[in-house]
């Protein structure tokens, strides 16, 4: 669906109208969050019903996109608890199996073959447009169990003990899928972002 | 020496830090192989470059 072009309307966008352009947005979160189609356009529906229904509840109009993906982040958690099991259900298990830690190079005794790279200043603020683009890009690359895990913890910043209470999943199952998530998206990162001299 | 930790396994350790408490034994056997290791150092030096990225991503999600 194309969103409606309000740009050539001489009076500003009502609420419904600011809320309406803000649905695609929504939907690439939930998408990236959900990693399913049909979750993700459920949750945006539902965001999107419960905001136009109370607009008295959003007094600040300029934080519009921080309300709304507040609400968007409340109904993603109750579509996971929903889906419950379905949501740490690998559809592809020999990619979930695999443990990027042996791939990153260890000599027989365990040491490294090579020291792994430098990144620079861990304080230094990576805000740019392009390194969020490549970081969702490789989020969206994990295999569907790790990155819906890995963005519970870092997206919607549930601990580790909420993850398995609202999944009902056993923290060892939990812990095996971040240790992959984590190392996979830094291998990506480095090959995208970090190892890459020429960024700007 | 049982606290001591090879590279690997010392990589291991700071990845589980980001989502769990380290029992105290293997928070000792990690800081003392920092100590001594000349590569694992960088290793964590990446885990926090990635925490404080997230954390801007994350804000940039958010917020206006």
């Amino acid at each position: 669906m194309t969103p409606p072009d309000f740009t050539s309307a001489t009076e500003p966008a009502s609420f419904e109208q600011q809320v309406a352009l803000l649905q695609p947005y929504l939907l690439k979160f939930a998408r990236l969050q959900l990693r399913n189609d049909a979750w993700a356009e459920d949750t945006v529906s539902e965001t999107l019903l419960a905001a136009l229904s109370k607009p008295q509840a959003f007094s600040n109009r300029s934080q519009l996109k921080t309300w709304l993906v507040g609400i968007l982040k409340h109904k993603i958690i109750d579509a996971l608890r929903l889906h419950g099991r379905e949501v740490f259900q690998s559809d592809n298990e020999v990619d979930e199996r695999e443990d990027p830690l042996d791939a990153m190079g260890f000599k027989p005794d365990g040491h490294y073959i090579e020291a792994p790279a430098q990144w620079g200043n861990p304080e230094q603020h990576s805000s740019s447009k392009q390194f969020f683009e490549i970081l969702e890009a490789c989020v969206s690359q994990l295999p569907a169990v790790q990155g819906r895990l890995f963005l519970m913890r870092e997206w919607l910043e549930l601990s580790s003990d909420e993850v398995c209470k609202e999944l009902g999943l056993t923290p060892t199952n939990l812990y095996v899928q971040l240790h992959r998530a984590r190392l996979r998206l830094r291998e990506c990162l480095a090959l995208n972002w970090y190892g890459n001299t020429a960024r700007s | 020496m049982f606290l001591n930790r090879t590279c690997k396994e010392a990589t291991a350790i700071m990845v589980a830090k980001e989502d769990r408490r380290l029992p105290w034994n293997e928070r000792i056997a990690l800081r003392l192989h920092l100590a001594i290791c000349k590569d694992c150092p960088n290793f964590e030096r990446q885990m926090l470059t990635m925490r404080n990225g997230m954390k801007e991503w994350r804000n940039y999600t958010t917020r206006d």
